[in-house]
């Protein structure tokens, strides 16, 4: 019988554990449903905000030696033209990532999705490139608890937190969410970073400052996963750098329940999730596991 | 340590200086440069330009005729082009790819019609076909000062069985109407093995649809609103493909399958908009 790579992110029960993360590719139902049918566990919308927002003028995107450096500017059409179109979603297990200032916007914007099929909800307390929301807010445990309180009230599909390293402790973000009845954690977002062009002497990013992915955050969040899952009594999704099978892995023996993965589509396309599912299933089939279960967490018992 | 091999990214723009810069037409220019990569990248490939302190825009990689050398023929539009458009011998860009697939090169008698700077991958392809291929290419524009390109395309196809028709709109030069009423006009005379087209999309549209009902291999390159141009963004998703990773260039019967062809686009939020 081969293992059974189903996973539960406390209430969210996903069939495989690669979920698409948010920001990447993530605009249309049309590309949802395609990215499931080849692989993802879930899909991670890109982060909605009340209204449509165009982003920053590009570049938007560096690619460097091992990864990528970003500040698209949370370029999203909004949650209710996004309801709208999720309006006909059936299949597609697809998890809502949400941006704002204050628990009114993130009321306002699951009010949109109530006749929605929605897996749950994701929101944005670390997106290292816009001022206003993201990681000022993660940053704000007063505020993170106020927005927590609100939207576990006004939702009634389970609500995960994406954090991220900003100016504060992290762990005290998470320690503020867990409080205010979180679901459960994504960690990290991208790290803040710049890069300039020494031709011209300019930042290359419009923005100047973004966000770094890809595999030089790997060894970062690896130790973040560790570090809330050994913490705290919380579900957590580990993400950042996941690029192959044994980096997937890494996540979860250090205390993910699944990952998701974003920059590594980029590099390797959509054939990615099935990639890793069945790295990951070979691996367990090798280590003799029947359920995803039963190795995540163990690298934190030495 | 293997990490110090590694070469630069492909994905982090490369600075160039512009060496020649050619009018085409009043609103349209054709600016050079060296590069040996981009003088080889594939027809209907792609490049990020980027325009330091103003945008980074998608530009289809045009011939130079000199080697280790490609160009950008730009028209100037919003303001990222007319940016563009008005750069000068010794000015900086930066560029980076090249990106996307290209189109599948056949042989026999092939049509290529154009529309505009979508004449730019079509006269790449040319430089890809063989002399023993009979070349047809269309070429529209709305009127006389418009048309560009005639020329080169000629002198490209020098030695060849081929034919440049150049259909204005207003009737100035060339046949007067679209580059589709030429198009129907020459398939009652001839039979093609391949039609490429590459221009707006409402005329691309209309070029599938007359090659698709006669049964003739059709592929368009397409345009959307890019922004990563390495799919990861999403920004330039068309229907559940997306046009910098899985395109540019689709075949007709994926395209007339796409429901967004010949219809809508998204903007740069992604809501999406009516051609």
């Amino acid at each position: 019988m081969s293992p059974d790579i189903s996973t539960n992110v406390g209430p969210i029960t996903l069939e495989r554990p690669t979920m698409l993360a948010s920001g990447i590719l993530g605009i249309s139902l049309d590309v949802f449903g395609r990215l499931y049918k080849e692989g993802a566990g879930a899909l991670v919308t890109k982060s909605l905000s009340k209204e449509p927002w165009d982003g920053y003028p590009n570049p938007t995107i560096v690619g460097l030696k091992n990864g990528y450096l970003n500040a698209v500017g949370l370029s999203n059409p909004g949650a209710p033209y996004f309801a709208n179109m999720l309006s006909q979603n059936k299949t597609v297990p697809i998890i809502v990532s949400l941006v704002g200032s204050i628990p009114e916007d993130f009321v306002f914007m699951i009010k949109q999705f109530e006749n929605v099929k929605v897996l749950g909800y994701e929101l944005n307390l670390s997106c290292p490139h816009v001022e206003k929301v993201g990681l000022e807010v993660g940053d704000d445990p007063e505020l993170v608890h106020a927005i927590i309180k609100s939207v576990k009230q006004t939702s009634k599909v389970p609500v995960l937190a994406k954090v991220g390293l900003g100016s504060s402790d992290y762990l005290e973000t998470v320690r503020t969410a867990c409080e205010s009845g979180i679901d459960g954690i994504t960690a990290i977002n991208t790290l803040r970073a710049m890069a300039i062009d020494v031709e011209t002497a300019r930042p290359i990013l419009s923005h100047k400052i973004g966000g770094l992915s890809g595999p030089p955050i790997k060894p970062v969040a690896v130790r973040c996963v560790y570090e809330i899952s050994s913490k705290f009594d919380i579900p957590v999704i580990g993400c950042g750098g996941i690029s192959t099978w044994d980096d997937a892995i890494e996540f979860l023996l250090a205390g993910a329940s699944a990952v998701q993965i974003g920059s590594a589509v980029g590099e390797k396309w959509t054939g990615v999730f099935s990639e890793i599912n069945n790295g990951i299933s070979k691996y367990m089939e090798k280590k003799n596991y029947r359920k995803l279960s039963e190795m995540v967490g163990i690298a934190k018992k030495f | 340590m293997r990490w110090l091999e590694l070469q630069k990214s492909f994905d982090t723009p490369k600075i160039v200086t512009i060496e020649k810069v050619v009018d085409e037409t009043p609103t349209v220019r054709t600016i050079y440069f060296s590069d040996e990569i981009m003088s080889k990248v594939l027809p209907g490939q792609f490049a990020m330009v980027w325009i330091p302190g103003v945008n980074e825009i998608p530009m289809s990689v045009m011939i130079s005729q000199e080697n280790g050398k490609a160009a950008f023929t730009v028209r100037k539009h919003g303001l990222a082009t007319t940016e563009l458009f008005s750069k000068k011998v010794g000015d900086q860009i930066g560029i980076r790819g090249p990106y996307g697939n290209s189109f599948t090169v056949k042989q026999g008698t092939l049509l290529l019609v154009g529309g505009g700077t979508g004449l730019v991958p079509l006269i790449r392809l040319v430089t890809f076909l063989k002399k023993s291929d009979n070349v047809i290419i269309i070429m529209g524009a709305k009127t006389k000062s418009e048309v560009f390109f005639e020329d080169l395309a000629n002198k490209l196809l020098e030695g060849t069985i081929h034919k440049v028709i150049v259909a204005t709109e207003d009737g100035s030069y060339g046949e007067k109407g679209l580059v589709t009423d030429a198009m129907e006009k020459l398939l009652k005379e001839n039979r093609f093995d391949g039609v490429y087209t590459c221009g707006p999309e409402k005329m691309m549209h209309k070029v599938v649809q007359i090659a698709s009902a006669n049964k003739i291999h059709v592929e368009a390159s397409i345009e959307r609103m890019m922004k990563c141009g390495i799919g990861i963004c999403g920004s330039c998703c068309f229907g559940d493909v997306m046009a910098c990773k899985d395109g540019t260039v689709f075949d007709g019967a994926t395209l007339l399958a796409n429901k967004e062809f010949g219809y809508t686009h998204r903007s740069k939020s992604g809501i999406l908009d009516n051609y």
